[in-house]
């Protein structure tokens, strides 16, 4: 337990705030680096979802795309992107990170488009809208809340991972915890990597909050309504 | 830092030899053959550690499962406690499990992968358990099947897809996950891939720890398929 009263002490220093590499650059470090990876994953994932559910098909490859990701590990493609002609620093943890944001950004766009009732698509064809209109004006607004969740979920996974580029000197809040298991645990380094673990922890439940917020404000009121609606029938019948 | 621990086998030239081709490639057999034993012993530290995470975790996820699809009010929190601990970094799991289990053993890399197989193995089990048809139930019911002998002998074997489905999933990404226990030097083949980085950027050490790692998880899956085509017959056969 003297680890945890160590690491409540270090996190009691305001100068384990404020001096260089402390806890607030390192802070700002991890939170640009996890904007760019989500904007990065974004930039791929969405265009490539929204076409692929537009046109309904590819829905297998979504899948399989999501499955592979799981199986490589974020350590290696931290250490392998730095050797390649990305080269040292920021942009090869940006690149490695926005990788596993692609995945859910991608699911949940194509699971967006498909979800909606083929009837209303119907209707909207009927009314003489051409694809793009289609896509703009109907399909988009009700994906909305998958978008959403889907960004949610990758910047979650990408603001957690972003911890693991410390490893690789790749900066971010990950750096506490390295630098102290560098100092050695019983050396004064437990108090930081304990103070390290909670700002790490701390900040991935603050940003699903906050996205989990976010996603329930752009949820239009009649969507979530019918959810619930819907989730109730399922109670009973279930 | 912990490959040299390892023993003089891993002790790894610092630049490759001459005959893999000029400077740092990216694959070397000259490598990978004279480092066989420490990669052999990576890989299956590895392995073992996925399989203990993964028995642990369905040891204990099946019965939270049962307990969530028996008593209906505790599903919800049962499901977002298990998202909570799925939500925090799993460096921040392991540097705040690291110092109460101490660093020398896997205890706290063990404890750290089983909370994160948890979620998806609760999820997927109460999915199973919850697809079960109610006729079923009920003609299992008014065949005078109790509580138990109905869980046992009716729903668990139909849930059992569910369960195999999220065995397969916690699988995969136990063994990714695995790879970040290097930062207390107890992950596996990761102790490859950061070693093999920290090593000179040593390319053919850290591409080796990669692919072994990815070939694990996908041979640990097409194995998990394979055990759930085995076992599906048989479960259809009931169903019918």
């Amino acid at each position: 337990m003297s680890y945890f009263q160590e690491g409540i002490t270090w996190l009691n220093d305001p100068l384990n705030w404020t001096n260089p590499g402390g806890l607030m650059d390192r802070l700002i470090e991890h939170l640009v680096i996890s904007f760019w990876a989500v904007l990065l994953g974004c930039a791929v994932g969405w265009p490539i979802g929204i076409w692929l559910g537009h046109r309904g098909r590819g829905g297998g490859a979504v899948v399989t795309v999501a499955n592979l990701t799981l199986a490589i590990p974020t350590l290696a493609l931290l250490t392998i992107l730095p050797l390649t002609p990305l080269g040292f620093g920021k942009p090869p943890v940006v690149v490695a990170l926005a990788v596993f944001a692609v995945p859910p950004l991608l699911a949940n766009a194509y699971t967006g488009l498909r979800s909606v009732d083929p009837e209303t698509r119907d209707a909207a064809r009927g009314m003489g809208l051409s694809g793009g209109q289609l896509l703009r004006q109907v399909e988009l607004p009700l994906a909305v809340p998958y978008l959403a969740a889907g960004l949610r979920t990758a910047a979650v996974q990408v603001v957690a991972t972003a911890a693991l580029a410390a490893l690789v000197n790749g900066g971010g809040l990950g750096q506490i915890i390295s630098a102290g298991f560098g100092i050695g645990m019983s050396n004064g380094g437990g108090g930081q990597i304990v103070a390290g673990g909670f700002a790490v922890a701390l900040l991935a439940l603050l940003v699903e909050g906050l996205l989990a917020l976010f996603q329930r404000l752009v949820t239009p009121p009649a969507l979530r309504a019918r959810k619930r609606r819907r989730n109730a029938v399922t109670v009973t019948t279930g | 830092m912990s490959l040299l621990s390892w023993g003089p086998a891993s002790l790894t030239p610092v630049a490759a030899p001459a005959d893999d081709g000029p400077g740092n490639p990216w694959f070397s057999w000259r490598y990978v053959h004279e480092n066989a034993d420490a990669i052999g012993l990576a890989l299956r530290f590895h392995a073992g550690l996925t399989a203990k995470t993964v028995l642990l975790a369905l040891v204990v996820a099946v019965p939270l499962a049962v307990v969530a699809y028996w008593i209906k009010p505790l599903t919800a929190p049962i499901l977002a406690l298990s998202g909570i601990l799925y939500t925090i970094p799993s460096l921040a799991l392991l540097s705040l499990l690291a110092p109460l289990v101490g660093t020398t053993s896997t205890t706290s890399v063990l404890i750290a992968l089983v909370m994160y197989a948890l979620l998806v193995l609760v999820r997927n089990s109460l999915a199973g358990l919850t697809q079960v048809p109610p006729e079923v139930i009920d003609a299992a019911t008014g065949m005078g099947y109790g509580r138990l002998g109905r869980l046992l002998r009716v729903e668990l074997p139909l849930a059992l897809p569910g369960i195999l489905t999220g065995l397969r999933l916690a699988t995969v990404s136990t063994v990714a996950l695995v790879t970040v226990g290097s930062l207390i030097g107890q992950g596996g083949l990761g102790d490859l891939i950061l070693g093999g980085f920290r090593n000179n950027f040593y390319k053919a050490e850290i591409l080796t720890g990669t692919v072994l790692c990815v070939g694990l998880a996908l041979v640990l899956d097409l194995l998990l398929a394979g055990l759930g085509r085995v076992l599906t017959p048989w479960t259809r056969g009931r169903a019918a």
